[in-house]
């Protein structure tokens, strides 16, 4: 069994994070716009409102405040719900953010399609291809609250833009708090050479939990988290497919342009073995509990034992 | 020395001529929006801006923001000729390996190495998006109980996106008296007379309405531009905009007012013609 120390939302780590290191760094800035109990960054607002900037519903506004922000040496982090920061402000995020080279770190809450009831309006499905195609840009989706602290804490320590894709939904937390975390190095949770399962965000728990369920059957799979999609971590994905011949990837996001996609880059470049990938089929969401929508897009544990076992077969 | 309103005109005539020279050199660029802005930028950097072109990256010093980055032939001009870098440099504008990006790029990164580009605070090309970049930097420098003011360079045109409305509301409502906007009405974009595709008027009307205070100008008078610019630096409570009237294609007879002189380089003949009407010119 995967050992779960608690539940919580992703995204209750951003507001824990930078309160915790508000005071290392005097320049932090937040910015909301009207959402920030929600991302959480109203935590950090409420101690610290002299470095708290509610824009309003003006997310476009934020983001340019920000890279404002930045250039007169402020450490601006914005948050707002990924589909309105990441979608709505492609445009800024690539002019304003990425082309000046600045220092502004992107926190998007709500992403997937675990944020359920609110519908297909709100479950962005496309952030990760959207960073990660920026130059300059760094793209981290952490898999659960604890290492969502330690993604925002380490993306300070950048002088560079990052984007964190965190979740609304409570969520097993797993990870420790004492672990090590560094942006670009993935981590093997599970070792095995039968296949190997590149995995991120919520769907690192269901990877895990998939591979214990195939251990008992006699198929031993290696799961690594790939908490940082941008810079990807090449060695580790290219000595997995060594290892195990073939190649699952699991998130949740379309599987055109995500996770998989780089994986893929890496992969028919440097070490080609079979893949297949377990993510939204080029399609939008729809309204339903957190539970249920993973059950019908299949990204449940059982789909990725089922999806193991095919490409095991192909290897 | 501070140079006298005959001695900044004079400069202006020059600017006009190697404005044109370097788009024509280029063989492409805006020469419309960057020969309406020349008096504004004049006044600007020579009166009013507190920087220091040796040491471009002064932490001490004043910000501009130009919205309108099509119009850096204009800005790249002016910035040589304070030495912020080069003369020769801009005979390279819009080439391959130049700093004088076709639209101004703060970084240039043609290869390993990142060249911060002396004079250009941000990036900018794409329109609507330099006001909020600009009221960012006056609300860090507010946090910071610093007086310096911000400068951001906008167009009439680009008033037509709505991310630039969000800006505006923004100052209003936080009564950002360190960002000074000023906007080159020159009453044309790309394609049309705008008022012939959405009309901004009553412009001055709406900025009242967002809780800005309003100076309006003649964009080609220094005198007015500069007293428009101290009194705005002196009045407290509010954003402050001048609203400068200014004439697109400004000095060229067959530019002026010319919807068609948006976005080209003149040819050889034409650059020649230009170029003796602004010598010609009294002033």
């Amino acid at each position: 069994m995967v050992k779960v120390l608690d539940n919580k939302p992703s995204r209750e780590g951003l507001g824990e994070a930078l309160l915790e290191v508000a005071e290392k760094y005097p320049n932090l800035v937040g910015i909301g716009a009207d959402t920030s109990q929600s991302t959480s960054l109203g935590k950090f607002g409420k101690k610290y409102p002299d470095k708290f900037i509610n824009v309003g519903i003006a997310e476009q506004n934020a983001v340019g405040i920000a890279v404002g922000l930045s250039l007169v040496g402020k450490l601006p982090v914005v948050s707002t719900y990924a589909m309105f920061l990441a979608g709505r402000c492609w445009e800024e995020i690539r002019q304003s953010v990425c082309y000046n080279y600045a220092n502004v770190k992107l926190v998007g809450t709500h992403a997937g399609i675990t944020v359920g009831p609110d519908g297909a309006s709100h479950q962005i499905l496309e952030d990760i291809a959207l960073m990660r195609i920026l130059p300059n840009m760094t793209v981290i989706v952490p898999c659960d609250a604890n290492e969502a602290k330690k993604a925002v804490i380490s993306s300070l320590e950048l002088n560079s833009p990052v984007y964190i894709r965190l979740s609304r939904e409570k969520l097993p937390v797993f990870t420790e708090e004492k672990e090590d975390f560094q942006i670009g190095k993935a981590k093997v949770l599970k070792e095995g050479d039968d296949c190997g399962i590149i995995c991120c965000g919520v769907m690192v728990y269901e990877s895990l939990v998939a591979a214990e369920i195939l251990e008992k059957e006699g198929i031993k799979c290696r799961v690594v988290n790939m908490h940082t999609i941008k810079p990807i971590d090449e060695e580790i994905i290219i000595e997995t497919a060594k290892k195990c011949g073939c190649i699952l990837t699991c998130e949740e996001h379309q599987i055109n342009g995500g996770l998989g996609s780089a994986v893929a880059e890496v992969l028919v470049k440097n070490y080609p073995v079979i893949q297949s990938f377990i993510g939204i089929k080029d399609k939008f969401g729809e309204s339903g509990t957190a539970g249920e929508l993973m059950e019908k897009y299949s990204l449940k544990s059982k789909n990725i034992i089922e999806e193991v076992k095919k490409i095991i077969r192909k290897k | 020395m501070t140079k006298t309103y005959q001695e900044l005109n004079k400069l202006c005539k020059q600017f006009r001529k190697t404005i044109l020279e370097i788009i024509y050199n280029a063989g492409s660029g805006h020469p419309g929006g960057s020969l309406s802005l020349v008096e504004i930028l004049t006044t600007l950097y020579y009166l009013h801006l507190k920087h220091d072109p040796k040491n471009p990256f002064w932490e001490e010093r004043e910000r501009v923001v130009l919205s309108k980055g099509h119009s850096c032939p204009a800005l790249y001009v002016v910035l040589a000729e304070l030495g912020y870098f080069d003369k020769k440099e801009l005979y390279n504008l819009r080439k391959l390996g130049s700093i004088l990006q076709g639209h101004p790029a703060r970084v240039y990164n043609g290869g390993d190495k990142i060249n911060f580009v002396p004079g250009i605070e941000v990036s900018t090309g794409s329109l609507g998006y330099g006001l909020s970049v600009a009221v960012g930097m006056a609300l860090g420098l507010k946090m910071d109980r610093k007086e310096n003011f911000v400068y951001a360079i906008c167009s009439d045109g680009e008033h037509q996106e709505g991310s630039m409305w969000e800006a505006i509301m923004f100052a209003g409502a936080k009564k950002l008296d360190n960002l000074i906007e000023i906007l080159d009405y020159n009453k044309l974009q790309q394609e049309s007379r705008i008022e012939d595709s959405v009309n901004l008027e009553p412009l001055k009307d709406k900025y009242l309405a967002f809780n800005w205070q309003v100076y309006e100008v003649d964009g080609h008078n220094i005198e007015q531009i500069d007293n428009a610019l101290k009194q705005a630096k002196n009045s407290k409570g509010k954003p402050k905009v001048i609203i400068a009237h200014t004439v697109k294609g400004k000095g060229v007879s067959f530019m002026e007012g010319n919807v068609e002189w948006h976005g080209k380089a003149p040819d050889k003949d034409l650059f020649k013609k230009a170029v003796e009407e602004i010598e010609k010119a009294e002033g």
